[in-house]
């Protein structure tokens, strides 16, 4: 019987994510505000739903009783996550929250499945990098100071790069992770939106040829640690979200073409450069050449996207224990193995949605500084996001970063939250503006929407008339 | 940057996902047969090859009733697994059954019967094929020219698939025997005088017009350099032609002409028929190998016209060659399993011959069909003659030295019906002698059972 709860669940979990995602995008078109309350009501029905069937096949293949109060203390913080930002910020991006909770969701799922005791770790890690989260809105909307640290940023985030090049352990070879008071960080992944915050800082300055110069070399300091440190997953986002950030605001197409060029050009370097570079590139050529050596993690990933098809195998019937640190690097493999291929493109598609978002508030903020504050972090998550699932599917060489929510990984988890309730701070902010301006006009402007997509509707330009 | 990760998703579903699911170092499989009952391996005629007992306590046990016949292709599927049993793996473990059938199953907690895997290969002729070999070491494959399918495949020394596990350590420390390993296709022999087909063919295309004035003397040797190549059994030919030299296989004339070719040119006609190239079969195989290059000693010449020197070849090869040249001229691309099956009989999956190249123009093959039709009339092959079907062919008395042993391996490459050819066949008896007294026999107890119906209807 249970089988045939199994087989029938993993349809159904796909029927919903597939609904999930749909009303992601379908919130997009509606113009109607109470209709688009009334979707994200729908969505978080739907999310639950999604929870309770995926917990109810872990009970009953995993038959332990903690795993209903795991359960009931996961259904508990999700409620509360969600009512506390209702609440306290009634002006947040409701479809931010929602995706958040989601893959938050859909990791909790994964990671029981995989390691309960691994789990168990990543829910307090959540339940307290959520609280700093709920803090952070008001953090920015009060401290406008802010904006004006940038040197300091780049002292901190080189500061902190350096110590982990000098001091860390090596991890599955690269130095990542810095053990400070028996707490084992990872630094990078904060220094990920302390560089944001320096690059946006700098640019929003001025964009003289000047202090861009000066402000790459910066940059390029940063990249060269940690190509250095061996950590080449974050490298590459450094990289990538510095030229966005970039353009963004010089809108000069030089300035990226020049960087894309010289990126190539280090790659190939790299390539010749450094042997671990070398070893990645050739694994993604072809990892079954070198499976007992280099190319098994790949392999195994590959093996476990194909035994899921379309539909997956169903929680539990698959094996994706057999991909080395698969709860970091390849969650996405497993997800895939044993939720289905559909369902992972939905979780493609609810990352697109997230990344939608957080370009979309970066488009409408006014002041530069949280203008590319909100587009630097959008890209962080993008290309992140890019890295792993590429990586996992052999799309592109594997670098190892994990996929935000999913993976465990508590620095990865605290900084992507951060990051989140940073884009809310922001949202919040405009929605703050914006009230100002219609105070100031004494005119209720009601039909500025927190997602129209694809519209360029700069607060500025609304008042034509 | 989403989309093409979504996009790559699918396309790997679409594309790559059989290719993975069947790789060697796929070890998922093994987590169905907890849901699965294996498939079984069924013949082109109906015959279980391979199928699972399931006895009243839901023991499983998996079973070959044919013992040793096709222990090569079928395989094993206990201490790692080989042949089909290894290829196609995730077929075996796939149900296809309808949906109502699993759930009915999954509901009762019983498994369901996996996906049947039903062969082109031919339960009768691989007997004959079996019983003609005898106690030789060597292999016998038979192709259908027109189609590709393989029909039959033996090699022997063999092993008996369902006592495997009990008789694992003798295997695999027994080297001399190598019984695990698959001489049809991973077999690299000398081809000997068989290879003679192709040295005519790279004559025939350099001289398309004069080929009938080829003219030599054999007095029983040639002797160029310090190589000394000699007639089979020292026999002398006298005054022989392009057809009489390929008839009586005279290694002499063959030599003279090899010294003649353009090596380049030869190598291309070889590479066209697969030679440097892995056969596209699906299972492990080995390439057959020629190498001349341009500059090459008049003996590397020589010794490769008549198929010996640092020319390699596996049956399945030469079986192909025999049946382009049956087919006019079309090599079509070998295949052994002819469709998927649910276990109840509903077609999931079928597979269709396809041509793989056009190695020669209708004139090459129905030249050198006619070479090897006077071969079996007249000469090496005469064996085959004066039976109610026609034959063609090429025999081959490939010498070898390995170490302190040397020998002589007996080979046969031709076909049956010459005018529309049924069976394509290679034969090679290891250390058998000449290809007229060993493999020729074979071939002919091989054809006579299929046409006077030995083994049954």
């Amino acid at each position: 019987m249970t089988r045939l709860i199994i087989d029938i669940s993993r349809y159904i979990l796909i029927a919903l994510i597939v609904v999930y995602t749909a009303q992601c995008y379908l919130a997009f078109f509606r113009k109607d505000e109470d209709a688009r309350e009334y979707m994200f009501l729908r969505q978080n029905v739907v999310m639950f739903c999604i929870h309770f069937v995926a917990f109810m096949v872990l009970y009953l293949k995993m038959e332990q009783a903690m795993l209903l109060y795991f359960y009931g203390a996961q259904v508990l913080y999700l409620l509360a996550v969600l009512v506390f930002f209702r609440n306290l910020y009634p002006r947040a991006s409701k479809l931010i929250i929602n995706n958040m909770c989601m893959l938050i969701t859909v990791g909790f799922i994964m990671l029981t499945r995989l390691s309960y005791d691994q789990a168990t770790k990543q829910f307090q890690i959540l339940v307290a990098g959520t609280v700093i989260a709920l803090i952070i809105p008001v953090i920015i909307r009060k401290m406008h100071i802010l904006t004006r640290w940038a040197w300091f940023y780049a002292v901190l985030g080189i500061g902190l790069l350096g110590a982990v090049a000098v001091m860390a352990r090596v991890t599955y070879g690269a130095k990542l992770s810095l053990t400070v008071g028996g707490i084992t960080l990872q630094p990078s992944e904060f220094v990920k939106i302390i560089f944001v915050f320096f690059v946006a800082g700098m640019l929003a300055k001025s964009v003289e040829f000047k202090n861009v110069a000066v402000t790459t070399a910066l940059a390029a300091i940063h990249v060269l640690i940690l190509v250095i440190s061996t950590d080449l997953g974050s490298a590459l986002i450094f990289f990538i979200t510095y030229l966005m950030m970039l353009y963004v605001a010089t809108k000069d197409l030089r300035y990226l073409a020049a960087g894309f060029a010289a990126g190539a050009v280090a790659c190939v370097a790299a390539y010749f450069l450094f042997s671990h570079v070398r070893v990645r590139v050739d694994i993604w050529r072809d990892p079954f050449r070198e499976y007992e050596g280099g190319g098994y993690q790949v392999a195994q990933s590959l093996f476990a996207i194909g035994a899921g098809g379309w539909f997956g195998t169903g929680l539990f019937q698959g094996s994706p224990g057999a991909i080395p640190i698969v709860d970091q690097d390849f969650m996405f493999a497993a997800v895939t193995e044993e939720l289905g291929g559909i369902f992972s493109i939905c979780l493609i598609l609810i990352c697109m949605s997230c990344f939608i978002m957080f370009v979309n508030i970066a488009m409408k903020l006014t002041e530069d500084f949280y203008r590319y504050v909100a587009f630097g972090l959008g890209c962080l998550y993008g290309v992140q996001v890019f890295l792993t699932i590429g990586g996992a599917m052999k799309m592109i060489p594997m670098t190892g970063v994990t996929l935000p929510l999913i993976s465990t990984g508590g620095s990865s988890l605290l900084s992507t939250l951060i990051s989140f309730a940073i884009i809310q701070g922001l949202y919040i902010l405009r929605e703050d503006e914006e009230e100002e301006l219609n105070e100031e006009e004494d005119y209720y402007y009601d039909e500025y929407y927190e997602g129209e997509y694809g519209s360029d509707n700069y607060p500025n330009q609304r008042y034509p008339y | 940057m989403f989309l093409s990760l979504a996009g790559y998703l699918i396309y790997f579903n679409i594309e790559k996902r059989d290719e993975i699911n069947s790789n060697a170092n796929n070890t998922k499989q093994e987590s169905k047969q907890e849901q699965i009952i294996r498939g079984s391996i069924l013949s082109a005629d109906g015959e279980i090859l391979a199928g699972t007992n399931v006895d009243e306590e839901g023991n499983e046990t998996r079973l070959y009733p044919f013992d040793n016949v096709f222990a090569h292709v079928v395989g094993y599927a206990t201490n790692g697994k080989a042949g089909v049993e290894a290829e196609a793996n995730f077929d075996l473990l796939s149900c296809h059954a309808s949906i109502l059938d699993q759930v009915r199953n999954h509901g009762l907690d019983t498994k369901v019967r996996g996906d049947n895997v039903v062969l082109t290969l031919d339960s009768k002729l691989q007997r004959a094929c079996y019983d003609a070999l005898g106690s030789y070491s060597g292999a016998v494959v038979v192709v259908e020219p027109d189609t590709g399918k393989i029909l039959a495949m033996v090699s022997k020394p063999d092993f008996n698939p369902n006592t495997i596990s009990s008789d694992w350590e003798t295997l695999i420390s027994d080297s001399s025997n190598s019984s695990l390993f698959n001489r049809a296709l991973q077999g690299q022999y000398p081809p000997g005088s068989t290879f003679k087909i192709l040295t005519t063919l790279a004559y025939l295309r350099e001289h398309p017009d004069d080929y009938q004035s080829f003219g030599y003397d054999c007095n029983g040797s040639i002797s160029r350099d310090t190589v000394r190549i000699t007639c089979y059994g020292g026999e002398v030919h006298g005054h022989v032609d392009l057809e009489s030299a390929f008839v009586h296989s005279c290694n002499g004339a063959f030599a003279e002409m090899g010294m003649g070719l353009d090596n380049e040119a030869f190598k291309n006609v070889c590479e066209d028929f697969m030679f440097n190239t892995e056969l596209p079969i699906g299972l492990p195989s080995s390439k057959s190998l020629f190498s001349l290059e341009k500059g090459a000693s008049y003996g590397e010449e020589m010794m490769t016209a008549i198929g010996q020197g640092n020319t390699v070849a596996s049956p399945l090869e030469m079986a192909l060659v025999a049946a382009s040249v049956a087919n006019g001229g079309n090599m079509m691309k070998p295949y052994y399993i002819d469709r998927l099956e649910t276990y109840d009989g509903d077609v999931v999956k079928e597979y269709r011959p396809s041509v793989y190249r056009e190695v020669m123009s209708t004139e090459e093959a129905a030249l050198l069909a006619d070479l090897m039709t006077k071969t079996v009339e007249q000469g090496t092959a005469k064996k085959l003659s004066g039976q109610s079907y026609t034959a063609a062919g090429k025999t081959g008395s490939a010498e070898y030295e390995t170490g302190e042993e040397q020998g002589t391996h007996s080979w046969f490459i031709g076909y049956s019906n010459v005018n529309d050819p049924d069976l394509a066949i290679a034969v090679i008896a290891e250390n058998g002698g000449s290809g007229s007294s060993t493999a020729v026999p074979i071939a002919k107890q091989i054809f006579d059972s299929y046409y006077y119906n030995y083994y049954g209807e």
